[in-house]
């Protein structure tokens, strides 16, 4: 089974993907020649020629309408935006636009896209470079999210993305580039819409996403060692969200820990809260923990970034935690 | 040189101009009578804008316009019945009722939508344009905004861009001197809209909006530029809104005798006199199709008043595709 990277996966599913559609184009701003700021796109330029691999302008807002009215027409745009950071530059087209078109006409488009970015901290690119975008783009009914944590799942849920004839907006995560897998060559487009449990317990279910949900996994590896069971789920798609992964999970371990790489006020985790509230309260034997970045924003210096991101540690306290409620 | 359409050309685009006209007479009189909820933003005095673009396209050609789009959707030629259910919130509207007046769309006729976002617009019809560019269709992306939009960042993004990828696209400004209640001169520091063209090396063309036949010759002739590969144009065309910017607005900004001025180089009047002149029409024939203008737009009110209201399932329907 041939093992890559999750950025190999990335530009694997590309080039697969244009290979198999003529209607599929990609473009963003140095994803052509340059082969992207994060090296996730070479070789596709050089491959599929200069019409359907495009560099751009800096110009986010003009990116996403661009791909957007290409996509009402007949093509199957993908859009890079760089660093997730960006969203809120053309949040007018994702928000007002992108999510609305087919549902303010009555129904009138297909709009296939996708768009691509990398999120995350971790790695010291400070406050505008390191965050993640689920929870933003989670506001706006008519957009897919998907976040994948490895690099099957890049490969196959960026392909199921490309097919999918709704906006979905793929979110890479940067601390995850150089991560290794297994990449089965038979491995076919994704469905977008499902967990994934990457780990079975019994006394706790952690709900994770990305760096977060490999952290998790770590923790529950130290849990195990302590002779605590936990459940991780990997996300993997915000939206749609598989609301029965998770409630399937804390019906059997009628505990909940969700991690974010996010701000606490409005964070997805507060979702799966209330579903948890909402679908699963006769379940739940303990309250609710949510491990996140609280009200604090990415610093650059080492030791506040270590300490905002959710960590190996404040995971472990947190399942510690729901269960002494008991 | 303004080339004059042909004789069935130019009756088209009268009786397309009267409809315009009666049919957002009509639009106000039924918002004031809350038939029609929130706002609308009336074209009239601008309909020679649209008629005369529209002349100049083809079948596969795709427009995006703004709120102030009414006689966009009827000059590409969506029906008016379908215009007056959107506007009432019925089922059988343009968009199901899901639109209203700010957003009249229909695909079928390459209209790609209204949009409320002021510019949002100009980078959709990008991508139209990059569709006609890749898949090599012959066809143009026209995209129509206000003056007071070539303010905003998507207008500047929109024509370098397009400008880089030479690609098939025309921006159309309606400069009608006022941006909601400012008058052009106090937000904007250039005379003409047209010199912003410059800055992206797209060619800036200034046409008498008021005169059909020039916007179709002006839009004519880019178009045959873009649909030969040799990239976009922006073409400013001056007119004027005779209502306020929307809902009840009278326009108390504007300067005393500055709508006088205007109302003596009316579109409409100005096509019909031409027509008259080289013997195309009589006054008895263009009472005759003001009277079926007139039917017409009583008829597809009265129709409207009839549909029913969308259920509330459909609340739901067309978040996504399902499928
Ligand atoms: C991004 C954005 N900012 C502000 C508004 C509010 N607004 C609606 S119309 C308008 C004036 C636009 O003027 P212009 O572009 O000249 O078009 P006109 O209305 O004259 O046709 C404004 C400011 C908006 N809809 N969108
Ligand atoms: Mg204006």
């Amino acid at each position: 089974m041939p093992e890559m990277t999750y950025r190999e996966a990335v530009a694997k599913a590309l080039a697969d993907e244009l290979a198999s559609d003529p209607n599929v184009i990609f473009f963003g701003e140095d994803v052509a020649e340059a082969g992207g700021v994060f090296k996730v796109t070479p070789g596709l330029y050089e491959r599929f020629g200069p019409d359907r691999v495009r560099d751009t302008p800096i110009s986010e807002q003009a990116i996403i309408g661009t791909a957007l009215g290409a996509a009402i027409t007949g093509l199957r745009p993908v859009a890079e935006l760089m660093f997730a950071d960006f969203v809120p530059v053309a949040l007018d087209q994702l928000a007002n636009q992108v999510a609305k078109y087919r549902y303010m006409s009555g129904g009138q488009f297909v709009v296939p896209l996708t768009v691509r970015a990398a999120q995350g901290g971790g790695n010291g690119f400070g406050t505008q470079h390191s965050q993640c975008a689920e929870s933003w783009l989670m506001n706006f009914p008519g957009i897919k999210v998907v976040s994948p944590s490895t690099p099957v799942d890049m490969y196959g849920l960026l392909r199921g993305a490309i097919r999918e004839n709704n906006p979905v907006f793929v979110l890479e995560h940067k601390g995850l580039y150089n991560m290794k897998g297994e990449v089965p060559d038979d491995t076919a487009p994704m469905k977008l819409g499902e967990s994934k449990v990457v780990r079975q317990g019994i006394d706790v279910t952690i709900v994770a996403s990305q760096l977060m949900m490999h952290r998790s996994l770590e923790a529950a590896e130290q849990l195990a060692k302590e002779g605590i069971s936990c459940e991780v789920i990997d996300v993997r798609s915000f939206v749609p969200l598989d609301k029965a992964t998770i409630l399937n999970s804390l019906a059997k371990t009628n505990r909940l820990v969700v991690v974010e790489e996010s701000p606490h006020q409005a964070g997805w985790g507060g979702d799966i809260a209330s579903l948890a509230a909402d679908e699963g309260v006769y379940w739940l034997a303990a309250p609710v923990k949510r491990v996140n970045m609280g009200a604090a924003l990415i610093a650059y210096s080492p030791p506040l970034e270590d300490e905002v991101l959710p960590n190996v540690g404040r995971i472990m306290r947190a399942v510690k935690s729901v269960l002494s409620d008991a | 040189m303004t080339t004059t359409l042909p004789i069935e050309g130019r009756q088209q685009a009268l009786r397309l101009m009267l409809e315009t006209r009666l049919a957002e007479e009509k639009i106000q009189e039924l918002f004031l009578a809350n038939l029609i909820r929130g706002t609308t933003h009336l074209a009239i005095g601008h309909e020679g804008v649209a008629v005369g673009t529209a002349a100049a396209l083809i079948p596969g050609d795709k427009v995006t316009c703004t709120y102030r789009g009414h006689h966009h959707a009827l000059a590409l030629g969506m029906t008016l019945r379908a215009m007056m259910a959107e506007m009432m919130g019925k089922e059988t509207g343009a968009c199901k009722g899901k639109g209203g007046s700010m957003h009249m769309t229909d695909a079928s006729i390459g209209l790609l939508g209204a949009n409320a976002i002021v510019g949002a617009q100009l980078p959709i019809a990008m991508g139209a344009a990059l569709t006609a560019q890749v898949k090599k269709t012959g066809n143009i992306a026209v995209t129509f905004f206000g003056e007071g939009a070539s303010n905003i960042g998507a207008f500047h993004e929109a024509l370098n861009m397009a400008s880089v990828w030479k690609l098939p696209v025309l921006f159309i400004c309606e400069n009608n001197l006022y941006g909601e209640y400012s008058v052009w001169s106090k937000t904007t520091p250039v005379q003409d809209i047209a010199v912003r063209g410059a800055a992206y090396a797209i060619p800036g063309v200034i046409v008498d909006g008021q005169d059909a036949e020039a916007v179709y010759t002006a839009v004519k002739a880019a178009g045959d530029r873009a649909r030969a590969g040799e990239g976009p144009t922006l073409i400013e065309c001056k007119t004027y809104r005779y209502r306020g910017h929307s809902r009840t607005d009278t326009a108390p900004y504007r300067k005393a005798g500055e709508l006088d001025e205007w109302l003596k180089r009316d579109p409409i009047d100005l096509l019909k006199g031409r027509m008259i002149a080289d013997g195309q029409l009589d006054e008895v024939e263009f009472a005759e199709m003001r009277h079926a203008a007139e039917t017409a737009v009583v008829d597809a009110v009265d129709w409207a008043k009839d549909q029913p209201y969308p259920p509330v399932e459909a609340l739901y329907a067309d978040v996504y595709y399902e499928g």
